[in-house]
């Protein structure tokens, strides 16, 4: 899998101007009576990405799927795929197929006629038809279950038959709505990379529908972070999680803590905010927010040191340890500044025995690097 | 669990089952009775039986009936399963409720009044009486019996099933053969045998619909026994009784069986 991992790693179609997007949304809206799913959205999806839609229940994302898949037509936009206008083609003549998020096995049919059915479909020869079942069965180790019900199968299982069903037929694009929702976290993580793995080696296009961010992030190449059927950001995990473009995406992906401030003063990209309590934050880079402007420095808890002592360096502010989480892996400490706010603060538990034992209700500092947050507008 | 039976408990017990069998138990008895008297037993005989396939009246009446019954249940069960999806599916079409309610109204229509409606409408268009106005009668009537069935069925039906085949390239008619059909297949079927059987024991609708020579089993029984109870009648009565009973029984066992199977296999397959 080695050789996998570099071709991701120089994979990124998005940023090249004149690589060509495979599905275009084109200021789709879609309503259902009074309610609008989607609101003039657009989007552009790469060939053999991995593409998540996240977002909250009702954001308009398992719609946007729906529409692609061609059970829903949008009221206006178009959709088009490799440079077709889908708009008017019934679902089964469409070049992309669905994993449904309950899998919909159907409950009459053996693992094999379940995977064998959309090649029947297509009128592909009998012995063709074994061949590729046989194939997708080994593909996801359900060999010796060919003969089964899916009544017969664990949860797990059921899903493997899904997706072999839905891969059966080579689409061009796959469609997972919430692909692992049902299944238990362990099942669930191993599954990911399984996931990972096949996209890879079958060159798909997947588009995934999750309201899980560890699973988008986990296994997306880009991630669309979608809101009242709107897109708020279309971006890598990592940009997502570093540099997000508003307060709405920040607080959606992790955990963050929002300082809100002014500009007091600018000096290139670099500029020093004033918080409410009066206490200075300097930051490299500020982007457009202009001197006097209300803005909120938004940063992660890890990116947070806490110490007992007065840190060198500019950001530091004083508190109290307010509650402490002891994870195993690393400990969550709640300090409350001067000012009342309580700032997250994560510290990896790198060693047995830590140095400087904070507890509570011990004055501490806290402490960030100028890069380690961002300014967003308010 | 309280194992002991009190006298009461007993007491009602018998009582409820012999009130509600005994006089089917009397009928069967009665039905192997030598003597020609109905109420005199006069020693064990089938002879009865003998006659009663001798009797050609009797035995055309019962070909009718299970004629009407298979080609009124099978039609009912077409139109009924055809409602049950308009109704189900087309949750938003012009005069819904007037449909729906035009579909399960004989399920309250009092059946005389159902009988003579069908009767002035066959008169008014000039249908002559017989058997082909018995079925067209009984489709009438227990076509609301098999929407109901199918409709509870639909109604849990996982609609997402059918967008799967769509997505794997099956037309929407395939889709429906394929798919749609053999899932909701039991209830179609459970309707089809509600039919036959409502079909089978009709008398009201049949002597208003029915004209001479397609006199039906309910109809002849009826008719005979205002003449005076045969024993002869009584033997039919047991068949038909041992008809339904067998039938009942062995579907019964079938469903329990799948049952136990599917709970096994479940069982079976959580366990990894």
């Amino acid at each position: 899998m080695k050789s996998l991992g570099s071709i991701r790693r120089s994979f990124a179609p998005w940023a090249d101007p004149s690589a060509k997007p495979y599905i275009v949304f084109e200021n789709i809206t879609k309503r259902f009576g009074d309610f609008t799913a989607v609101n003039n959205l657009s989007l552009s999806i790469f060939e053999r990405e991995f593409f998540a839609l996240l977002g909250a229940s009702g954001c308009g994302k398992s719609t946007l799927l729906r529409m692609l898949a061609g059970f829903e037509e949008p009221t206006s936009g178009r959709i088009l795929l490799d440079g077709q206008d889908l708009r008017g083609i019934p679902p089964y003549k469409r070049p992309v197929n669905m994993m449904f998020q309950s899998y919909a096995l159907f409950p009459h049919m053996t693992v094999e006629q379940n995977v064998a059915f959309g090649l029947k479909q297509d009128g592909m020869p009998k012995q063709e038809i074994d061949a590729r079942v046989a194939d997708m069965l080994k593909l996801v180790k359900l060999t010796q279950f060919a003969k089964r019900k899916p009544h017969q199968l664990s949860g797990g299982q059921r899903q493997r038959v899904a997706l072999a069903r839905s891969v059966a037929k080579r689409p061009k694009v796959l469609l997972l709505d919430e692909p692992l929702g049902a299944l238990d976290k362990k099942l669930r993580e191993e599954t990911q990379f399984e996931l990972m793995d096949l996209q890879q080696s079958l060159g798909l296009t997947f588009v995934v529908v999750t309201h899980d961010q560890e699973e988008a992030m986990t296994m997306a190449d880009r991630i669309a972070i979608l809101d009242k059927g709107e897109v708020m950001q279309v971006a890598t995990p990592a940009e997502i999680y570093e540099a997000p473009v508003s307060q709405f995406v920040a607080n959606f992906v992790g955990n963050v803590n929002m300082f809100e401030g002014k500009v007091k003063a600018r000096n290139g990209e670099a500029a020093t905010i004033v918080g409410g309590s009066g206490a200075e934050i300097n930051v490299v880079n500020a982007g457009e927010a202009a001197a006097g402007k209300d803005v909120v420095f938004a940063i992660r808890p890890e990116k947070i040191k806490v110490s007992s002592k007065k840190p060198a360096g500019t950001n530091a502010m004083q508190g109290e340890i307010w509650d402490i989480a002891y994870l195993g892996d690393m400990t969550i400490f709640h300090v409350k500044l001067s000012d009342g706010q309580i700032v997250k603060a994560a510290t990896m538990n790198s060693s047995r025995i830590a140095e400087d034992p904070l507890s509570w209700s011990d004055q501490a500092w806290i402490s960030f690097e100028p890069n380690a947050g961002v300014v967003l507008s308010r | 669990m309280n194992t002991t039976w009190s006298r009461f408990n007993i007491a009602s017990i018998v009582l409820g089952f012999a009130f509600l069998y005994l006089p089917i138990v009397l009928l069967i008895i009665f039905s192997f009775n030598a003597s020609k008297l109905v109420t005199v037993w006069g020693g064990f005989s089938t002879k009865w039986y003998v006659s009663l396939f001798q009797n050609e009246a009797l035995m055309d009446a019962a070909w009718v009936t299970i004629r009407v019954g298979v080609l009124s249940a099978t039609f009912a069960t077409i139109l009924g399963t055809m409602a049950a999806l308009a109704l189900t599916r087309y949750t938003r079409f012009r005069g819904r409720v007037l449909f729906s309610g035009m579909v399960f109204a004989p399920l309250v229509m009092p059946e005389v009044i159902t009988g003579l409606s069908l009767l002035l409408l066959f008169v008014a268009i000039g249908l002559d009486r017989g058997f082909l106005t018995v079925t067209l009668a009984h489709i009438t009537f227990t076509m609301c019996f098999v929407a109901v069935v199918v409709q509870s069925r639909l109604v849990t039906f996982d609609r997402s099933l059918e967008e799967a085949a769509m997505d794997l390239g099956a037309t929407p008619v395939r889709t429906f053969f394929a798919v749609t059909l053999p899932v909701i297949l039991p209830a179609i079927v459970s309707g089809w045998m509600l039919a036959f059987t409502l079909s089978l024991d009709d008398l009201v609708i049949a002597s208003f619909a029915s004209g001479p020579g397609a006199t039906t089993l309910p109809m002849k029984i009826y008719s005979q026994v205002r003449l005076g109870v045969t024993p002869e009648i009584n033997a039919a009565c047991t068949l038909l009784i041992a008809i339904v009973t067998v039938g009942v029984i062995a579907a019964s066992i079938v469903n329990k069986r799948r049952e136990v199977q599917r709970k096994l296999d479940e069982q079976a397959a959580q366990r990894g």
